[in-house]
């Protein structure tokens, strides 16, 4: 069994939303990323997302684009990313890490042996936000030969053939857009979302992990029953943003221990 | 109306083209496809179209012999295609008019568009005050600054230009936000792109609208000299006027295509947009296209004096035919698209944009080297009033004296 299923099938029989926090590969720099994810992954975060960083990333919001921005600008490349899953591993985080990042970044790293390498050092999955389920099928053989999980995502606006479609490739989780939008924080979840993914489960078995607009325990506890995850994202790039450079691990470790229920306080 | 099968059903013009966009605008691409293929076929719009290319755009624009300028370089007889006497100044409102009904016929009364130099903003801007809708245009900082002839022209024109900080600026970060900006109101709003780049089927779509240029062409020509031309020549940048030139003559394999980009300040150095000349293919607003990026895949920025040309991406279509060798592809200086703006304000008093300039300069180069007997056609894909303050800075004329 994969660790993606394995932690699905744990946070399901304890009957608890697994939380992904997300963290762009080099920022604010490289050795602060690697810290943040494992402050993240011991305040509770069942998985990691690992963006690398791109230069036009049009489905991200104004945080998540000046975070790629900054890594980018401190010489991030996208091999990086693979080196932090090797440390991640090397140091003993043993939960899901998936790589996440535009078509570009793997057509010119050669994406065979970019897909290859990341199987090597120790990643789980690959979401590739640009990549549609059509034009997926080398991408999906490559993932599949290696061992890893080609993460689809759905949103709102899908209708019933793309459910199908994707369904029927899909392995790992089901990433679904919470909004009709780009990523970014937002005060409440959709009003939509919970139809929306009602009408996900009457299709699939698989689990159902929500990302985009997702940044409170409220937003978290309001998917309890419609879903089996949580990517939260923008509002941890927030935090890092806005802390003293001595602060920033201490502050978002405790902003996931309050996403995962760990902690009631509020940073 | 379509003279080649391609693109496939997926939008693939050989490896090039596609669909490489969020889920989220998946659904709302093949509404588009679906409807644009019932347009095409729809006599009553098209009835409406042509009427409105008449009468509003001032279709068919007129092919001019250029007596003056085949003189002066003693080579190929040179045809000039006016589309600079389009209405708004450019080709892009052919494109503009035309999606602007189809955007109508699906109900949406809301239009995003990207612009660079602004001549698509001023078309999306002039089509939504005419058909009565919202228009929002995004435009790049720098594009902002250097352009503001055409930013004051879409606000009178009651568009909301949104400016874009992000990037180098330019299209590219342009056409960046108005797909997120599409991504987050897809529901009710039409994305009117301007060039015959992005996701499938714009490329298509693009291609099919701005190709009433090389029709109408094609048929003047023909009347002119009793053959068609052995050359046609229009600036890439994205490429919409190009792909409209050269698609009607796609099956006349004796009619050569030259495409020619911006080189900047040189293709050798690190600022220039010649995207076929010295990018690889890559994946850049929803399409699989030669793109200027770095070993990593990063985008580089482009650099072009011509904002219209500033663009590190290309459409499909060209791409395709780069690889064929259906067309080739050149690039032309900064230095010597002034040249080229000169040299047509001089011989033919007609003073053009600084995009198509790079084809003037490339004919300019080109012309000597043909017989006599060898006709030219080039797109002049629009004037240079908008680019008057560039040329001022550029050149240094001297606007306050004799």
């Amino acid at each position: 069994m994969s660790r993606i299923a394995e932690t699905f099938a744990r946070t399901k029989a304890a009957g608890r939303i697994a939380l992904f926090p997300f963290m762009t590969v080099g920022y604010p720099d490289l050795e602060t990323s690697i810290a943040l994810v494992k402050a993240m992954v011991e305040a509770g975060g069942e998985g990691i997302e690992l963006g690398i960083p791109f230069s036009d990333p049009l489905a991200d919001g104004p945080t998540v684009q000046k975070s790629s921005y900054q890594a980018l600008q401190g010489g991030t490349v996208p091999t990086d990313a693979l080196d932090v899953v090797r440390r991640l591993r090397a140091d003993g985080v043993a939960v899901p890490l998936i790589l996440m990042g535009y078509l570009n970044t793997f057509l010119a790293c050669g994406e065979e042996s970019f897909i290859l390498d990341a199987a090597a050092a120790g990643a789980d999955g690959l979401i590739i936000v640009d990549l549609p389920p059509e034009e997926s099928d080398a991408t999906k053989a490559l993932c599949k030969k290696n061992g890893l999980d080609l993460i689809y995502l759905l949103a709102p606006t899908s209708d019933d053939g793309r459910i199908a479609e994707v369904v029927s490739r899909a392995s790992g989780f089901i990433y679904c857009v919470g909004v009709v939008g780009v990523t970014g924080a937002r005060d409440a979840i959709s009003a939509e979302l919970p139809g929306f993914l009602r009408r996900l489960r009457a299709k699939t078995e698989l689990p159902l992990v929500v990302g985009f607009g997702i940044s409170k325990r409220e937003h978290v506890q309001a998917l309890e029953g419609l879903a089996d995850g949580a990517i939260v994202a923008s509002v941890l790039i927030d935090i890092v943003e806005s802390s003293a450079r001595e602060e920033r691990v201490e502050k978002v470790r405790s902003y996931v221990e309050v996403l995962t229920g760990r902690s009631e306080a509020s940073t | 109306m379509t003279t080649t099968s391609l693109p496939d059903a997926l939008g693939h013009f050989g490896p090039y083209g596609g669909r490489f966009v969020p889920e989220t605008l998946m659904v709302a691409l093949n509404e588009l496809t679906v409807a644009f293929t019932e347009a095409l076929d729809d006599e009553t719009f098209q009835v409406e179209l042509n009427d409105l290319l008449r009468n509003y755009v001032g279709r068919p624009t007129a092919l001019y012999f250029a007596e003056n300028l085949t003189r002066k370089l003693g080579g190929a007889k040179i045809y000039i295609k006016r589309e600079d006497l389009a209405h708004t100044g450019a080709h892009k409102i052919n494109n503009a008019i035309a999606q602007g009904l189809l955007a109508r016929r699906m109900g949406k009364k809301k239009i995003f568009a990207e612009t660079g130099a602004g001549q698509h903003g001023v078309a999306t801007a002039t089509v939504c005050a005419m058909l009565g809708m919202e228009c929002t245009v995004f435009m790049g900082a720098e594009d902002v600054r250097r352009q503001s002839l055409n930013v004051f022209r879409m606000k009178l024109l009651g568009a909301k230009v949104e400016v874009v900080e992000s990037g180098s600026r330019t299209l590219k970060d342009a056409m960046n936000e108005a797909i997120r900006g599409w991504v987050t109101h897809v529901r009710d709003t039409y994305y009117l792109i301007g060039s015959a780049a992005g996701p499938h089927p714009y490329p298509w779509l693009v291609r099919e609208f701005q190709s009433v240029i090389g029709r109408e062409a094609r048929e003047q020509i023909l009347a002119a000299e009793g053959r068609l031309p052995d050359y046609a020549i229009a600036c890439v940048g994205g490429g919409s006027n190009a792909i409209g030139l050269f698609h009607p003559f796609v099956e006349d394999a004796a009619v050569k295509f030259i495409g020619v980009e911006a080189a900047g300040e040189g293709i050798d150095t690190e600022r220039h947009a010649a995207t076929l000349s010295k990018g690889r293919p890559g994946v850049l607003h929803g399409s699989k296209s030669y793109l200027l990026q770095d070993e990593y895949g990063q985008v580089q920025e482009a650099h072009s004096i011509s904002a219209g040309l500033d663009y590190p991406g290309v459409g499909p279509e060209h791409s395709f035919y780069k690889d064929t060798g259906r067309a080739t592809y050149v690039a032309i200086t900064d230095i010597e698209a002034l040249e080229g703006f000169k040299l047509l304000s001089e011989t033919e008093g007609i003073i053009p944009a600084l995009e198509p300039s790079h084809a003037i300069a490339y004919v300019a180069k080109f012309a000597p080297t043909l017989p006599k007997d060898q006709v030219i056609l080039l797109g002049l894909s629009g004037r240079g009033d908008k680019d008057i303050n560039t040329v001022i800075a550029a050149l240094g004329i001297d606007a306050g004296s004799e």
